[in-house]
């Protein structure tokens, strides 16, 4: 048996309970992992490596050789979640983001929450994403985040914490997608017979929740890249050209009498919603960085006017920063009197002089991030750190203790991978769903689930080693064929 | 159509149209070079005529035969080199990749990593026609892709646009090679070594055996005749011209023989006067002179299209900074 010497760890396995059995939701799937030769699945992993790169699903590496291209890593063994777990993660990403929306537009508006002291006023004054020029402006629909992508992680007992918060650009969705189409093809029977849960309608949400923002009887809708050496033009090409909309660069636009409007052949045509994929500060030249080229001069008067829809709204990212993160589960509390439903991983906060102490002298033990970092850039993790690295994290977090924040190592939950030769073995994940705020709130079922490749490494993010698996969202009878003795193994 | 788009379509054909004539260039020298040796000093004009010559003295100083297949070839900071050109093209190609077809994608690929495995070794060098000439077909494959594999839309009439309108350019500058290798030797015109350079120049546009069946005999009026008026080659200016604007009405819909913006203006008056152009005239005139002024009328066609079709002001603008620009007169003949 394949599994036989598979060592679950000490960590919450995805696939196996204790004894190395298969979870019911993951039943189908072990058995027929187990049932194919070494060979059988490799060539199963080759073929879908192979179909990912022709289909193009590439990521440029900063810092490599100009506009390199590389496959993001794929694992071919899908990450299987429970239809009770995902109904709480659901919930729980759904409370999180109307009380993220509510707190934004509080601080642009009224500032109750600060008023009341549930969150330092200083706080939000010295959060890097916090941008004054956005005072008192609604935007369309009074939706700030239209598109969130929230980082969870699973510790040991199988508990869900929410590590971070995206509100600015999560990007991965296209992996999402193009993984599920690769996957459908690797393991059709089982795919089909544990009632995955659907990801294609991502795209045509995503228009929807677009066009909702703009009153026009058919709006012009375009996704605004950086341009190609962005690392996540492909998702950008990719999700315009699956939502038929046209992929524009800050250069092809232009605000003329008081609009919006692309440079087209056939002239100057209006654009009504805009899914901006480069950050706030390079937005307008006129407002924020004066030395951006990426953006469009002249924008934020237009936003502010109502006249064009930005998603997400300029200013989400004071949402991000990761102190502002610790006060979330108060946000919940503050605005919608509920408890929240997926709790915080604990977080010290290197202001506060009685955490910092603890921080300090318990480094070792501790992850320490700076707050307005991402893609696993300004991070300490402690135990694994040299000491000439915490010390000097040390020295960064008295300097400027407003900027850092620590957190317990959380051990993350790991999923069988196929290592080399067709061995498996556990690989630390976590997970990225995506929610879409519009109409109504849509959580994609599934997401974006990051796999650390390297042996006991921690790190999924894909500039570091991470790869990426299918996650699969299974039906709640899904495990009901399996008792039939007849359909063993044959999936 | 994003403008930006049509502007990325029509330079990436426009790059690859030049990285094939440079090796056309390259190859006529050395077609010369076999009949009639001048030495090094025949690698000058190529410099002269297709780079700039200020930017490679300062690095290589006297031209060589090696220095100037490597100037033109693998210099990087050659902005017309070879390898700068399908750097550019494949840049271009990059960013309308869900514009183009897949084909045409790994075409611009194959041709990049033809050059660049050259580039690491002495092949260019040692073997340069086959090099050169493998340039050119990847070239050919990469046109004849783009004809099979995307639809004749809007997109496929930028990229052909483009194509032409450098193509245009760069036959004109290979006549113009001929004309500065050709000129300190006066004496030599009617000779034999005259008609093997003529020859030669008709190899390098691949027009020999097209010309023979036209004229038979090599003479200097007819092989200008041929390679800037015949309205059938496709290497020849006017050809080109003809296409180009029949790609540029397939945009705008404008009727041919009308014109709604500058770019159909500019154009439709080249096209016209080379309609009308007899060789007798260009030669009194010059050829050099003449293939100077006709290349100034390109750049001019050039700019109106970028003006009607890839700037962000209001074309009316445009219309006006155009007007400004002096433009020499091609056709008017300067009988002394």
């Amino acid at each position: 048996m394949r599994f036989d010497t598979y060592d679950a760890g000490d960590f919450y396995d995805e696939m196996f309970e204790a004894g190395a059995h298969p979870r019911p939701e993951t039943s189908l799937l072990a058995q027929k992992i187990d049932s194919l030769s070494d060979e059988e699945l490799r060539t199963r992993q080759l073929a879908a490596e192979r179909a990912l790169l022709t289909r193009g699903i590439t990521f440029n590496v900063y810092g490599n050789d100009a506009g390199a291209e590389k496959i993001f890593p794929f694992d071919i063994i899908p990450r299987v979640i429970s239809a009770a777990s995902w109904e709480t993660i659901e919930k729980g990403l759904k409370q999180r983001v109307v009380a993220l929306n509510h707190f934004l537009a509080d601080i642009y508006g009224p500032q109750k929450i600060l008023k009341e002291g549930v969150v330092p006023a200083a706080l939000i004054a010295s959060a890097a994403g916090f941008l004054p020029a956005c005072r008192n402006v609604t935007p369309p629909r009074g939706i700030y985040c239209h598109i969130v992508g929230t980082d969870l992680v699973r510790d040991r007992d199988g508990q869900f914490y929410v590590l971070e918060d995206n509100l600015r650009c999560p990007s991965g969705v296209s992996y999402v997608l193009e993984n599920r189409q690769v996957m459908k093809r690797t393991f059709p029977q089982v795919f089909n017979r544990s009632r995955v849960r659907p990801v294609d309608v991502y795209p045509g949400k995503l228009l929807e929740t677009l066009q909702h923002l703009s009153t026009a009887n058919s709006p012009t809708v375009v996704v605004l890249t950086p341009g190609v050496h962005n690392s996540a033009y492909f998702e950008h090409s990719f999700l315009a050209q699956q939502m038929g909309v046209e992929l524009v660069e800050g250069r092809d636009l232009v605000v003329l009498d008081g609009r919006v409007h692309m440079r087209t052949t056939q002239g100057f045509q209006r654009v009504d919603v805009i899914y901006r994929r480069i950050d706030d500060t390079f937005l307008d030249p006129n407002v924020f960085r004066s030395d951006s080229l990426l953006g469009v001069r002249g924008i934020m008067d237009v936003f502010r006017a109502g006249k064009v829809a930005l998603a997400n709204a300029p200013g989400t990212g004071v949402a991000d920063d990761k102190v502002i993160y610790s006060y979330v589960p108060s946000m919940i509390e503050f605005y919608l009197g509920e408890r929240a439903i997926l709790p915080n991983v604990p977080t010290y906060r290197c202001e506060d002089g009685k955490d910092r102490q603890h921080v300090l002298a318990n480094i070792g033990d501790l992850v320490v991030k700076a707050a307005n970092e991402s893609g696993g850039y300004g991070m300490l993790i402690g135990p694994q750190a040299s000491t000439a690295e915490r010390e000097d994290f040390k020295a960064r977090i008295q300097k400027n203790p407003r900027e850092y924040i620590a957190q317990p190592l959380i051990g993350l939950s790991r999923v069988p991978t196929i290592v080399d030769e067709g061995n498996i073995e556990g690989r630390h994940v976590d997970l990225r769903p995506y929610v879409l705020y519009g109409e109504d709130i849509f959580v994609l079922p599934g997401g974006l689930t990051r796999v650390a490749l390297r042996k006991g490494s921690c790190v999924v993010n894909s500039s570091q080693g991470g790869g990426s698996k299918d996650t699969w969202v299974v039906g709640s009878d899904q495990n009901e064929p399996v008792k039939s003795p007849a359909d063993k193994g044959e999936s | 159509m994003l403008s930006r788009v049509a502007n990325a379509l029509y330079w990436m054909n426009r790059y690859i149209e030049r990285m094939e004539n440079v090796a056309r260039f390259v190859d006529v020298n050395l077609h010369l070079a076999l009949d009639f040796s001048a030495g090094d000093a025949q690698w000058e004009p190529l410099v002269r005529t297709t780079g700039d010559t200020a930017p490679f003295k300062e690095r290589y100083g006297e031209p060589s035969r090696d220095n100037v297949l490597r100037f033109l070839t693998f210099d990087r900071e050659n902005p017309n080199s070879i390898i700068a050109c399908l750097a550019k093209a494949r840049e271009n190609a990059r960013s309308v990749r869900e514009i183009i077809s897949s084909d045409m994608w790994e075409q611009v690929n194959r041709a990049y990593l033809l050059v660049m495995d050259a580039a690491r070794s002495t092949i260019a060098m040692d073997a340069p026609y086959e090099f050169f000439a493998a340039v050119k077909q990847a070239a050919h494959l990469f046109v004849g892709t783009t004809y099979l594999t995307m639809s004749h839309n809007e997109a496929w009439h930028f990229g052909r646009l483009g194509r032409l309108l450098e193509r245009a350019d760069k036959t004109s500058r290979i006549l113009d090679v001929k004309y500065f290798i050709l000129l300190p030797q006066l004496g030599d015109v009617g000779t034999t070594v005259d008609e093997l350079q003529w020859a030669a120049l008709l190899r390098s546009t691949s027009a020999f055996e097209m010309y023979r069946k036209m004229y038979g005999g090599i003479t200097p009026s007819k092989v200008v005749d041929f390679l800037l008026l015949n309205p059938r080659f496709p290497r020849a200016v006017r050809y080109c011209l003809i296409k180009a604007e029949r790609s540029l009405h397939a945009i705008t819909g404008a009727q041919s023989g009308t014109w709604t913006n500058p770019a159909e203006r500019e154009l439709g008056r080249l096209t016209a006067e080379l309609a009308y152009a007899d060789t007798k005239e260009v030669l009194a005139r010059g050829l050099h002179e003449y293939v100077d002024d006709l290349q100034q009328h390109l750049n001019h066609v050039s700019d109106a299209v970028h003006f009607t079709f890839f700037t962000m002001r209001p074309i009316s603008e445009e219309a006006d900074v155009l007007r400004t620009l002096p433009l020499p007169p091609l056709s008017a003949a300067k009988l002394q």
